[in-house]
């Protein structure tokens, strides 16, 4: 699994999804084909900028085994200034504080760990922009 | 294309079946199955299996050779379909092509799921969802319908207490089928109050993990009436498939399940019948919010008014002027055994069509004839819908 990994290291780490430049439509995480445009595809990378709104969330209590250590915890999907959309949780502040439409920025955290001695999993998370 | 009916159907009781094994499981669907229909092993042609992972589940794959095997059916071609929660109406649509086209004119077609061999279900649940950009950052199975939810009560206001009525309903429905996981009643305080699995869904609001297996038998519609009595062929008037995107959040709108309505459209044209036409519809309620939002693609209500119409009790079964939703408690209360639901869906329609004395107890009034199912994979990801009907 080290391989599955690293392999997206670019992606998890610095969020660099994909622009199709025949149709302007931004895609995270990247993909082979723009599913508008088909063959007429014309993607080139963009960094994203990880600021975005709360587009829906919910708080985790059952958790699968990689993240038992981490529950309750906040799992959302964020709209980015963008227009895409990705799922990651929200961190440093408390569930209940967590609304629709909240402004939020990624941060760079530890994920998960595959067991004690397993590969630790880096990537994104989500935190409240300070107004 | 030749018309196809439904001659038999056989299931294994729902639950966390700890005695039974998944071959055990399949098999005595299958043999049931056959046995209502009374045909014998040697009049089936081919066979289609729906499984969503025995792999995870049970560290089996290859599992069409060994359902031929232990069901006697050697050598006849058997083959596995796999679509994660869809899998089970996946394989009934292959048979369904299968004896339209003239390949075969008797299908056995079963799904199944072993579920409790694993000790982390919720992990092996989990795969039915993008691994790599779901999963793989926290999000569980219930988590991305409690998201579905979530959004759905911002955009329309649903209240949890409309929601939580759906899960009371299902559990009365459910206390009234002998094969359901859970059948007894429950309050809406009890609903209200169950424990948080991904807020804002509680634990009576999420279909459990089951064991179980379920079998249908599969025929040409001419050839049907040598097996059994005019009255007692249903027929499969429509299958339609449509499919998704995996992951929620690739999706334009997460209150509604596009895949659901694009096969539910072509599913009615095929049957040439309006969704007011429905006298019996089983949905695909993993999580509560499921079932309204299939109710409102399903075109039983507009968009936003499910959760009223539950709230109202328009769902159930002694309800006039609305079709009557999941008699048999859908997957809340009868139980969700992956692969195996598809099937369930369609024979549950089976025997309230045909007025069968397993459905005594919950017999819906049929006034129309026609019956709907919604089986749906992942969160939305694959769908599949038949309709079924008393009329040829």
């Amino acid at each position: 699994m080290v391989v599955r990994s690293w392999r997206h290291i670019k992606e998890r780490y610095n969020l660099i999804g994909v622009i199709c430049k025949n149709c302007g439509t931004v895609y995270f995480p990247p993909r082979e084909i723009c599913p508008k445009c088909r063959r007429k595809t014309k993607f080139e990378e963009i960094k994203l900028s990880g600021r975005g709104k709360v587009y829906t969330y919910s708080v985790v209590h059952v958790a699968p085994k990689d993240f038992e250590k981490q529950a309750p915890y906040v799992i959302a999907i964020i709209e980015l200034e963008e227009g895409a959309k990705i799922t990651g949780q929200i961190v440093d502040c408390k569930p209940e504080d967590v609304y629709i439409g909240m402004p939020v920025e990624a941060v760079f955290r530890r994920i998960k760990e595959d067991g004690d001695d397993g590969v630790i999993t880096y990537g994104y998370k989500f935190r409240p922009i300070e107004n | 294309m030749r018309d196809v009916a439904i001659i038999g159907y056989g299931q294994t009781k729902f639950g966390e079946l700890w005695e039974r094994s998944f071959r055990s499981l399949i098999v005595e669907a299958g043999v049931k199955a056959v046995e209502s229909a009374g045909i014998d092993g040697k009049d089936i042609d081919e066979m289609y299996v729906g499984n969503m992972s025995a792999g995870l589940f049970v560290g089996q794959e290859h599992i069409a050779s060994l359902i031929a095997e232990h069901a006697g059916l050697n050598p006849i071609p058997s083959t596995r379909v796999e679509a994660a929660c869809a899998s089970g109406s996946l394989a009934l649509r292959q048979a369904v092509l299968n004896v339209a086209s003239g390949a075969s004119d008797v299908v056995l077609v079963g799904g199944v799921e072993k579920m409790t061999d694993v000790v982390d279900a919720t992990s092996a649940i989990s795969s039915a969802s993008d691994q790599e950009w779901e999963a793989l950052f926290g999000a569980t199975f219930p988590s991305l319908y409690a998201m579905m939810a979530q959004r759905y009560m911002y955009e329309y206001g649903l209240t949890l207490e409309e929601l939580s009525m759906w899960s009371v309903i299902m559990h009365e429905n459910g206390s009234k089928n002998k094969y359901a996981q859970f059948p007894f009643k429950v309050t809406l305080e009890q609903v209200l109050n169950s424990s948080p699995v991904a807020e804002p869904l509680r634990l009576l609001h999420c279909s459990p993990v089951s064991d179980g297996a379920a079998a249908l038998i599969v025929c040409e519609a001419e050839k049907a009436k040598e097996f059994v009595n005019e009255d007692d062929i249903i027929y499969i008037k429509a299958s339609a498939q449509a499919s998704d995107t995996i992951a929620l959040h690739s999706r334009e709108s997460i209150t509604s399940l596009k895949a659901a309505r694009v096969a539910s459209e072509k599913a009615y044209k095929m049957a040439n019948i309006e969704p007011k036409d429905v006298d019996v519809a089983e949905v695909h309620d993993c999580f509560a919010i499921n079932g309204l939002i299939l109710m409102e693609e399903l075109g039983f209500c507009k968009k936003g008014e499910a959760g009223k119409a539950v709230y109202d009790g328009k769902i159930a079964i002694d309800y006039d002027g609305f079709p009557a939703i999941n008699p048999s408690g859908g997957l809340k209360a009868a139980g969700h055994a992956l692969g195996a639901t598809g099937i369930r869906q369609v024979g549950e329609i089976y025997w309230q069509l045909k007025q069968d004395k397993e459905v005594k107890d919950r017999q819906v009034e049929i006034k129309n004839g026609y019956g709907i199912t919604v089986n749906v994979g992942g969160t939305g990801g694959t769908v599949c819908v038949h309709i079924l009907s008393n009329k040829k």
